[in-house]
């Protein structure tokens, strides 16, 4: 691993950048919104999954892009045999693609929530607490893929 | 797994865990910034409450892991220059970041003390004006671009 990165080319480092400093990004957004839907199940429903619905929207999501853009950009790159890729690439394909059909999902069914409960809805809404698990589920899956991707395993 | 990709990924997700606690720290500030009743203040200093323990394991994990694989990796040593460069952009961001934080945590003392006085709806200038501190605001940017460039260092390593 050491060598690999003291022989990493330098074109490949923007693209990296671009991909590591998204994915810390998403990962401090999904943080934020996890915190903030999670403290609405127990109070101030309204105003925490409105909180937390805007962190998933505005930080989480273009977090995403930025960290998708750069991981395609690196791969085109590396000029990985499509037969053989290694398994830690496999990891970072399925949490990043599967965690940002999640994020979509999460930020759709919290904004409906926090929809409702701007009309008058009392206690935190089944949406909203559905939007907090799945947002920590979202935030457990980057952590395997920061493991995957710093560890490399196959 | 090795004790080097051990070590890495530690370093990595302590970096995560760094970047994640500004995330929501920003995300509290901005949010909170035209608040001046405790109640509502009291709501954005929970949200920040786990960012607090996560900025201690983020400062610290990055130091202690980073220098560990400094020394275990035979590429590199901690007197390379951008490792030390690292180590300098670190202190500026701790010490700035620490600084601009006490003016939160003086404004959530207020809030809590003035909320304890039943006073938790009444706005409070004082409070206000803690949460619009313009030096904790740039020490927090200076904190912030801190970390940007110690991750712009990690990654380009000028001079490895």
């Amino acid at each position: 691993m050491s060598v690999f990165a003291a022989i990493r080319p330098d074109e490949w480092n923007f693209p990296l950048l671009l991909h590591v400093l998204g994915a810390m990004l998403l990962v401090g957004g999904l943080v934020t919104a996890v915190t903030a839907l999670l403290l609405g199940w127990r109070r101030d429903a309204a105003s925490y999954s409105r909180l937390g619905f805007w962190a998933l929207l505005l930080i989480a999501f273009p977090a995403w892009w930025l960290m998708r853009i750069g991981a395609q950009w690196i791969y085109s790159k590396e000029n990985f045999n499509e037969d053989d890729e290694p398994g830690w690439l496999g990891i970072g394909y399925l949490t990043a693609d599967g965690g940002g059909l999640l994020l979509l999902v999460t930020i759709i069914l919290t904004g409906i929530g926090v929809r409702r409960l701007r009309g008058g809805g009392e206690g935190p809404s089944a949406l909203t607490r559905v939007g907090g698990v799945l947002a920590a589920v979202i935030l457990l899956a980057y952590i395997v893929a920061v493991w995957a991707m710093t560890a490399k395993p196959g | 797994m090795a004790l080097y990709d051990w070590l890495l990924f530690l370093h990595v997700l302590s970096a995560f865990a760094l970047v994640a606690a500004l995330v929501v720290f920003w995300t509290v500030a901005i949010a909170a910034r035209n608040v001046d009743r405790p109640v509502d203040s009291l709501r954005f200093f929970r949200v920040a409450k786990p960012a607090n323990i996560l900025v201690v394991i983020g400062t610290m994990g990055t130091l202690i892991f980073g220098i560990w694989l400094a020394i275990d990796a035979d590429a590199y040593k901690v007197w390379d220059g951008w490792v030390l460069a690292a180590l300098v952009l670190w202190a500026i961001a701790a010490g700035t970041g620490q600084r601009g934080g006490q003016t939160y945590a003086e404004a959530q003392k207020l809030a809590t003390r003035l909320a304890g006085e039943g006073r938790a709806g009444e706005p409070s200038a004082e409070l206000r004006t803690l949460l619009q501190d313009r030096r904790a605001m740039w020490l927090n940017i200076v904190s912030s671009v801190g970390v940007l460039l110690i991750l712009v260092d990690m990654i380009y390593k000028p001079g490895a």
